[in-house]
């Protein structure tokens, strides 16, 4: 039962983030290690960042409604 | 046995559905339940959504749930992630829904709450819905790329940049009339007004602290934000009672649309994270939190709806906006039950973190369904309201006067029952001065909200706190709007300049830059400035016209959604999509040639613009004019009015004759043309997991 709230929980926690842009960061960290194992991985700081620029910072894409 | 009972369930389904609907519509005189509303609402989107939508899912477009989507092929971990259909539906939730839904049934509910009701139930689950799910649909197969690349690579480049040059205008209206909005809510209203200011300094500070002092942590402080913001509403009660500061924050209509023109040149300017970001986070999750508690307290207490089924105003005499029930109720409902900007968002960030097919039917119809919900939630709240307080509320001061007396009076002789003390109550209550002619649907929906959430929480004494609370939150998210928005239309004007003038298109250009937003901002200010000054209210003229260049951009994407049908050779389901083009081109074409040359000046611009040619050569000055030269002013507005809804036609004509170009060719063709992107199959790991 608690498992179940808790993973309740992060799922709404995920939602939140994502309903602002924001997606999830250790799976932007796992996809780095396994497709690209070479390249450097941004920290959370960076990687928050860019993404705040990508849904606001325009190139005159509608992120939301009337 | 089990399919009997399978079977037997959903009928039962259907007939608790019907006979809510006849209980709804049927009933004459005796007051109605909001629940009955809501069970028949839940039916239908039910029905609509296990039917309609698997159909649309396996016949129509043949969802492959095999078939590779972009989330996995160019999986980035960033823009395009595969994920979880519930998380995406979230997602895609809070971009379609805003002010338009909650506003459009406010603004209709003046012909009674039957026929938003109808329009709303008929016209998601066959349109609206529809648009969305498979606007979604073609843009996952397409690699996630955006509705004016989808129309330039399916119907032509001509066609494309049409329907960019539509969107920026539709643009440019939707900022005007929410701008309006805010105005009409916030002016003469200390409290109200302080509240919404208060929210710049708390954005601000929110934005540094995530950037700077606790970087990247979203939830922590929108939940301090909001402390901050519920802080902000109890002090505007204190600010309105200090005489000194409430003077500070009274404002007039004009000295706010001044304000919100320079705040939103500045706002749009700034870097994103310090203003624009917070201010969306609080605005979002305020969005869905205050949506969900309005839906569980009509739940809660079913309120009983005052506003009869069907008032006298379907023949186009209301006082709130002014047009017969044809085509002009299709046109004001706007985005429950179809809304054109959708297709952009399901052809935005939604596709490109779609995991598997499949889930475009949960998540494009789906989400449309909720967004209609939110829409029928609306006009609840406006049918709960005392019809003689709600046309109180709506109709501008040209027709019922500025005193509680006179309207009171005017409202009686229509046959709604108020007394002046009636329509006083209502302002003391919330905590405000007046609540007559304030129009634009904001406040309207803040008093239903107020009597709901106060029912349920805090009683009477809270009511002025849940009033403030409905009006912040409506604020706040048009005023986040506006922000985005004219980045957004910046964004779009730089593109279609840079076609002609290479300078423009240079987004990293400062000087570039400043002149695309200037041209933004003057133009939805000029719009705005027209709107508030107007002694009609503004509203009849900026929503009709905002509600046809929603629909247009509706028939646009439907007109893409029935070509492609035809390219992928589903010639015999073309119907699911044509036909709802065809109620949309008809509702919009007419309201917008009535817009044009009715003869009526309340509703046709040039017969307005007529009026007041002849009052000039009489040498007559009629308001809001205080000279000849303001009278010239009045008759150019309706000029550039009655241009705006030509231009909105002649998109629609001429996107429909490339569709019909589109349309033939291909079935010219024995093969289908459909440019999808390859077909490929999900990796094998993930097809097994799902």
């Amino acid at each position: 039962m608690l498992t179940r709230i808790v993973s309740g929980l992060r799922y709404l926690g995920k939602g939140m983030r994502l309903m602002v842009g924001m997606p999830e960061y250790s799976t932007y960290v796992a996809h780095m290690h396994h497709a690209h194992p070479d390249r450097p991985v941004m920290s959370y700081e960076e990687f928050f960042r860019e993404r705040q620029e990508a849904r606001y910072g325009g190139n005159g894409k509608v992120t939301r409604c009337c | 046995m089990n399919t009997f009972i399978r079977k037997f369930g959903w009928f039962a389904f259907a007939a608790t559905g019907a006979f809510a609907l006849a209980v709804v519509a049927l009933n004459r005189g005796e007051p109605v339940g909001a629940l009955w509303i809501v069970v028949a609402t839940v039916c239908v989107f039910t029905i609509g959504y296990r039917f309609y939508s698997r159909f649309i899912a396996s016949k129509v477009l043949g969802l492959d749930p095999t078939r590779m989507t972009p989330a996995y092929k160019h999986n980035d971990g960033l823009d395009y992630v595969p994920t979880n259909k519930y998380v995406l539906f979230g997602h895609h939730f809070a971009a379609i829904a805003g002010a338009g839904p909650l506003v459009g049934p406010i603004l209709a509910a003046q012909m009674g709450y039957l026929p938003s009701m109808l329009w709303l139930l008929a016209g998601v689950v066959l349109a609206g819905a529809v648009q969305d799910f498979i606007v979604l649909f073609i843009s996952t197969r397409r690699d996630g790329r955006s509705l004016g690349d989808l129309i330039k690579s399916e119907m032509g480049q001509l066609p494309g940049m049409i329907a960019l040059f539509g969107t920026f205008f539709i643009m440019l209206v939707l900022l005007a009339v929410l701008a309006l909005i805010v105005v009409k809510a916030l002016a003469e209203s200390p409290w109200g007004t302080f509240t919404v200011a208060a929210t710049i300094p708390i954005a601000l500070f929110m934005g540094v602290y995530a950037r700077y002092i606790r970087p990247g942590s979203i939830v922590e402080v929108s939940l301090i934000g909001f402390v901050l913001l519920i802080l902000s509403i109890v002090g505007g009660q204190y600010v309105q009672e200090i005489p000194s500061l409430a003077a500070l924050f009274t404002l007039t209509g004009e000295q706010l649309t001044w304000l919100l023109i320079g705040y939103g040149f500045i706002a749009s300017v700034m870097p994103v994270w310090l203003l624009l970001a917070p201010r969306d986070y609080l605005s979002t999750f305020l969005k869905i939190g205050t949506v969900v508690s309005l839906a569980i307290g009509v739940l809660i207490i079913s309120p009983e709806l005052k506003m009869p089924a069907l008032t006298q105003f379907v023949d186009g005499s209301g006082p709130v906006w002014s047009g017969s029930l044809f085509p002009f109720l299709f046109i004001t409902v706007a985005c429950g039950a179809i809304s054109g900007f959708h297709s952009l968002i399901s052809s935005g960030t939604t596709p490109k973190m779609i995991r598997n097919e499949r889930d475009a039917r949960f998540i494009g119809y789906g989400a449309m369904l909720m967004e209609s919900f939110v829409a029928i939630m609306a006009l609840v709240a406006a049918s709960t309201i005392e019809p003689g307080v709600y046309f109180a509320m709506n109709s501008p001061s040209a027709i019922i006067g500025t005193t509680a007396e006179s309207a009171a009076q005017t409202i009686s002789q229509w046959g709604f029952h108020v007394t002046p003390e009636m329509i006083t109550q209502t302002a003391r209550d919330v905590g405000e001065h007046t609540v007559i002619s304030r129009t634009g649907g904001a406040p309207t929906l803040a008093v239903g909200m107020a009597q709901i959430l106060s029912d349920v929480l805090g009683g009477q004494t809270m009511m002025a706190f849940w009033y403030h609370f409905a009006i912040l939150f409506e604020a706040l998210f048009i005023l986040t709007a506006v922000d985005a928005g004219t980045r957004a239309g910046r964004f779009m004007l730089q593109d279609l300049l840079g076609s002609f003038i290479p300078f423009m298109k240079r987004t990293d250009s400062i000087t570039a830059n400043l002149i695309a937003t200037s041209v933004c901002v003057a133009g939805w200010g000029y719009f705005l400035y027209q709107g508030v000054v107007d002694p009609l209210g503004g509203i009849n003229t900026l929503w009709p016209l905002f509600g046809i260049s929603n629909q247009m951009l509706a028939g646009i994407a439907l007109v893409l959604c029935s070509c492609v049908l035809f390219k992928m050779k589903q010639d015999r389901f073309a119907w699911v999509t044509i036909l709802p083009a065809i109620w949309v081109f008809v509702c919009t074409l007419t309201a917008a040639w009535q817009k044009i040359f009715d003869a009526n000046p309340r509703i046709g611009f040039l017969a307005h613009a007529n009026k007041y040619k002849e009052a000039v050569t009489e040498g007559t000055v009629l308001a809001p004019a205080k000279s000849i030269g303001q009278m010239q002013q009045v008759i150019f507005n309706d000029y550039i009015n009655a241009s705006l809804a030509a231009l909105f036609m002649l998109v629609l004509i001429s996107m429909l004759a490339f569709g019909i170009r589109t349309a033939l060719r291909a079935r010219a063709l024995g093969t289908p043309t459909a440019r999808e992107a390859p077909f490929e199959l999900l990796p094998v790991e993930v097809v097994s997991r799902t």
